[in-house]
């Protein structure tokens, strides 16, 4: 790969290791998923130029940024990296301005023209009315708005985000999720979460971390609808049914639609999302509105805890207490109706479309044929 | 026992043995100044503080003292960031080897600067030889004394607040592309301005205060270097009234100097 960036970090610390390999493509967004302590934060901090491995290779664009058989390391200023962590950590003796205006200050631009290209950069993430504010007068979600700014102003080769949504409020993940959707679809981009949301919306390519080594690599969809490890079967925990955007839902590939909240745009490859304690179970054709009704057959029935899982055929799970499965006399083959409210599901934007034009046209649809209607979990 | 305060909160109550002994250190630090107040000739006390020598030690003190001060920023300065963020090996024993002027009776740091820049010391030697320069017996002598005894002060509190701050604004500079110097100039100093404040304000308190190192390395020649405390202590032979007087004028700067660093010098040491 002559551009983008590959990444071979080992790492050996008392009661934890890191031996991964990674490859991200031209203008790629690669999400690096794993649990706390999985090395993932470590990878990053590696690829960053803050740690240095025991053993490993970085190149970016051709540029080796570290070699440990060659001693090489380039410190992190000079590596063209952006990084964007959990905390915004904008500097609290600056104005905005002057925080999203420091990487082209630090880059020798002139103080005017920085201040000039740090607006233009605020006005990316519709922030041009905090200019002249000072940090601490701002909430969480504005300052990570901000940070992520300050990141893009330098032009970094390459970004890395460290769980970049794990401590802003609730209520503002979803706005900034989408704003790092729309600034970094043709960016080459790692982002390391736990939140199978933000691999979903953000990133065309899924690595999974366990133990510090990749138990499971591939695209977005693959990865979290046909979860082969068992970490990510347990990350993912939720139904992911792929198919179109449409106005107040999604339009799946058999002609189904479902409603409920939607994030994505009409026309667009969208997922819709719920979790399988939100589906119920009916035997006969139930009725009323606001409603998705999903036709099917079971598979399995598996205990879950204190509940059952029913499995439909086509993938939709859904958990149930044991005197329901009784009372409704489920069996595996029995025909069944799942049930989930409007408000319980949420139809999210996919990277299948860049997906498409960036990596094998054929085998991503087809993956995402086969994907239709099968759901991960436990 | 738990007591209500007006946030509400309850806190813990204390044990009632701690009040007596409590009182009684507040007692042994307050009492002696309330000692020296009535002591205080009043009717003569602007004529004493005013007179030729304590004027000309006055400006003595408050000049080496400024000057040691600047020297505890331009060298301690850095010596503290190079504590706070080095990552030499044997930095742990650095930090205990700043301390020691703190812990040293000053009389004994003075003689061992006596020793080292005297005409009896290597350097001293050196240094009069190569340059002609007699170091001991003048007003550079008690610059490098107030300077060697204040230093920990400074380099405490610079360190303790860079501490706090931590690094991870300087990891942020570097991730966007600037040079260490640039990080520095532009992200860790800034930060670090209240406590090179509070610890500026410290240094000069103990340099105004300093008797020993001085006395032994520097001596006490009127204009050159006898200081406030080397003053008071000559006039207590002569004209105790004229101890007593500029006695409280140091305590008057000690408070002043203590009402202004006193909240940032405790984050600062902490």
């Amino acid at each position: 790969m002559s551009s983008g960036l590959y990444a071979h970090v080992a790492v050996q610390r008392e009661g934890f290791s890191l031996d991964a390999e990674v490859e991200v493509g031209l203008g790629e967004v690669l999400a690096v998923l794993g649990r706390n302590g999985s090395g993932k934060s470590t990878l990053l901090s590696a690829i960053a130029g803050l740690l240095y491995p025991d053993r490993g290779r970085i190149v970016l664009d051709d540029r080796v940024l570290t070699d440990t058989a060659g001693r090489i390391q380039v410190p992190p200023f000079r590596r063209r990296i952006g990084l964007l962590a959990q905390q915004p950590l904008l500097f609290p003796h600056m104005s905005v301005l002057d925080n999203v205006a420091f990487g082209p200050r630090a880059a020798g631009v002139r103080k005017r023209e920085a201040r000039q290209a740090a607006m233009t950069h605020l006005a990316e993430v519709d922030a041009t009315e905090f200019a002249a504010r000072r940090p601490a007068r701002l909430s969480g979600g504005q300052a990570q708005r901000i940070a992520l700014a300050r990141a893009l102003a330098t032009g970094p080769d390459l970004l890395l985000l460290d769980e970049p949504l794990s401590a802003v409020d609730i209520e503002v993940a979803p706005a900034l999720r989408a704003l790092l959707r729309s600034l970094l679809w043709d960016r080459l981009t790692v982002i390391v979460t736990h939140q199978v949301i933000d691999a979903l919306v953000l990133a065309d390519r899924v690595v999974v971390l366990e133990g510090g080594k990749v138990v499971e690599q591939g695209l977005t969809m693959d990865v979290l609808t046909r979860p082969r490890s068992v970490f990510a079967a347990r990350l993912a925990g939720l139904n992911l049914v792929p198919g179109t955007a449409v106005p107040n839902g999604l339009k799946v590939a058999d002609g189904t639609e479902l409603t409920g909240a939607s994030e994505a745009i009409d026309g667009e490859p969208a997922v819709a999302v719920f979790s399988p304690g939100a589906v119920t179970v009916h035997v006969d054709q139930p009725t009323g509105s606001a409603r998705n009704v999903i036709r099917d057959r079971v598979t399995a029935l598996e205990p879950q805890g204190a509940l059952i899982r029913v499995r439909g055929s086509g993938g939709v799970a859904a958990d149930i207490t044991p005197a329901s499965a009784v009372e409704l006399g489920l069996s595996s083959g029995s025909g069944v109706w799942f049930v989930v409210k409007a408000t319980e599901l949420a139809v999210h934007p996919t990277h299948g479309h860049h997906a498409v034009t960036a990596g094998d046209p054929p085998d991503v649809e087809g993956a995402a044929a086969a994907a239709a209607w099968s759901s991960a979990d436990h | 026992m738990t007591q209500a305060t007006k946030d509400h909160t309850v806190h813990v109550g204390l044990p009632n043995a701690l009040w007596a002994p409590a009182a009684a250190a507040l007692a042994l630090i307050v009492l002696p100044l309330v000692g020296l107040i009535v002591r205080t000739p009043w009717n003569r006390f602007f004529g004493l503080i005013t007179s030729e020598s304590a004027i000309t030690a006055l400006e003595l003190s408050l000049r080496t003292a400024a000057v040691s001060t600047l020297l505890c920023v331009l060298f301690g300065g850095p010596l503290a960031v190079v504590l706070a963020r080095g990552r030499l090996p044997g930095m742990r024993m650095l930090r205990s080897v700043v301390l020691l002027p703190l812990v040293l009776p000053p009389v004994v740091g003075g003689l061992a600067l006596l020793y080292l820049l005297g005409h009896s010391g290597f350097a001293g030697q050196a240094l009069d030889a190569v340059f002609g320069i007699q170091v001991p017996f003048t007003t550079a002598a008690v610059v490098l004394a107030q300077t060697f005894v204040a230093m920990p002060f400074l380099v405490v509190s610079l360190e303790g607040a860079l501490r706090i701050g931590g690094e991870r604004f300087e990891t942020v500079g570097a991730t966007l592309g600037a040079s260490p110097w640039m990080v520095f100039r532009r992200i860790t100093v800034p930060l670090i301005l209240p406590g090179l404040g509070s610890g500026m304000v410290l240094a000069f308190a103990r340099c105004l205060g300093e008797f020993g190192a001085t006395i032994a390395f520097a001596g006490s020649l009127e204009g050159v270097t006898r200081t406030l405390p080397l003053e008071v202590y000559l006039q207590r032979e002569v004209d105790v009234d004229g101890a007593v007087a500029l006695s409280l004028v140091l305590v008057v700067v000690a408070i002043v100097v203590i009402a202004v660093a006193r909240p940032r010098a405790a984050e600062g040491l902490r």
